[in-house]
């Protein structure tokens, strides 16, 4: 008999310790998704900026670039997983968001930042630039996007140009709702006419059951030549201060 | 009559004690191995489930990924 229960005690013995090793990977992975892979985006994020600047020449900080008339200029198509610009929100934290083209999670969006929807149009152009970004994980570009008010800028730079839009709403979707996404989100059937910009992020936080939407439309656009646009004053791009 | 004393996690007591050389190397060896299982981890097992697990989508899509 009591040699039964040892056995039997053993087995609880054994039980237990196979379900804290389990426990201790499931801990192990919450701390690889909720903060390894963080630190290893950011940390690559930082170098896709630092590249760019570097392949586009220094920014001239010190002059406030006008805004220009006439239509904007409109780059071409890039190829598929390139950085070629970057998305500056004044409003979050981290201002400044590496652009990729494509919506990939493995090769653009857990890598490079926030990701071009390929099939929508560009910034700029007439239509809806649309762009992904994660909120949470990965560098966690559009963690903040909840803060983004009626009004709140968005500004897309480019080699060449910064484009200016404001946002005009934002909304929470089904993940199959590609209606947001379309020419235009209005009247996803009308021919667009409206130079507009749209973020997709998960929602809830930690969760991709749902989307959430930011709208935006373009209201200028400068010359990167020229300098930083008024908006950009007071971001890292151009402190408010004059530097220091 | 003896009391043995009892084991708090058999398995590992059990890898701990066939662990080869003096206290001191197979402590070095258990930390050795445990960082070689979490580099493991980090690097190859997670980022393979990372995407069966519904945490972190961003797009949308008309045939949502599950």
């Amino acid at each position: 008999m009591s040699r039964a229960r040892s056995r039997g005690a053993k087995a609880v013995g054994l039980l237990g310790e196979v379900m804290l090793t389990l426990a201790a990977l499931v801990a192990l992975f919450l701390v690889w998704q909720l903060w390894w892979t963080d630190v290893i985006s950011q940390r690559g994020q930082d170098q896709i900026l630092g590249e760019l600047d570097q392949g586009w020449g220094a920014l001239d900080t010190q002059s406030i670039a006008p805004p220009q008339a006439g239509d904007p200029p409109v780059i071409d198509t890039p190829e598929d997983g390139v950085v070629w610009g970057t998305l500056w929100v004044p409003d979050f934290p981290r201002e400044r968001i590496p652009l990729a083209e494509g919506v990939d999670r493995e090769r653009v969006l857990n890598v490079k930042g926030a990701g071009h929807y390929p099939q929508t149009a560009l910034p700029g152009e007439v239509g809806n630039f649309s762009v992904a970004g994660h909120r949470n994980t990965y560098g966690r570009p559009f963690y903040d996007i909840a803060s983004l008010r009626k009004g709140s800028v968005l500004v897309v730079e480019t080699e060449k140009t910064f484009y200016i839009y404001e946002v005009t709403a934002s909304e929470v979707v089904e993940p199959s709702d590609v209606g947001v996404i379309a020419p235009d989100p209005d009247d996803p059937s009308a021919e667009p006419s409206r130079r507009l910009l749209t973020l997709t992020a998960c929602h809830p936080m930690y969760s991709d059951r749902e989307r959430y939407i930011v709208h935006a439309e373009l209201t200028s656009w400068t010359k990167r030549e020229d300098g930083i646009p008024k908006e950009l004053v007071g971001t890292s791009a151009a402190p408010a201060d004059g530097g220091a | 009559m003896v009391i043995r004393k009892r084991e708090v996690l058999p398995m590992y007591s059990w890898l701990f004690r066939h662990l080869p050389g003096p206290l001191w190397v197979r402590v070095v060896l258990v930390v050795a191995l445990a960082v070689v299982l979490v580099g493991a981890l980090f690097q190859w097992v997670f980022p393979a489930i990372a995407p069966h697990l519904p945490f972190d989508g961003g797009t949308v899509d008309s045939a949502p990924s599950p």
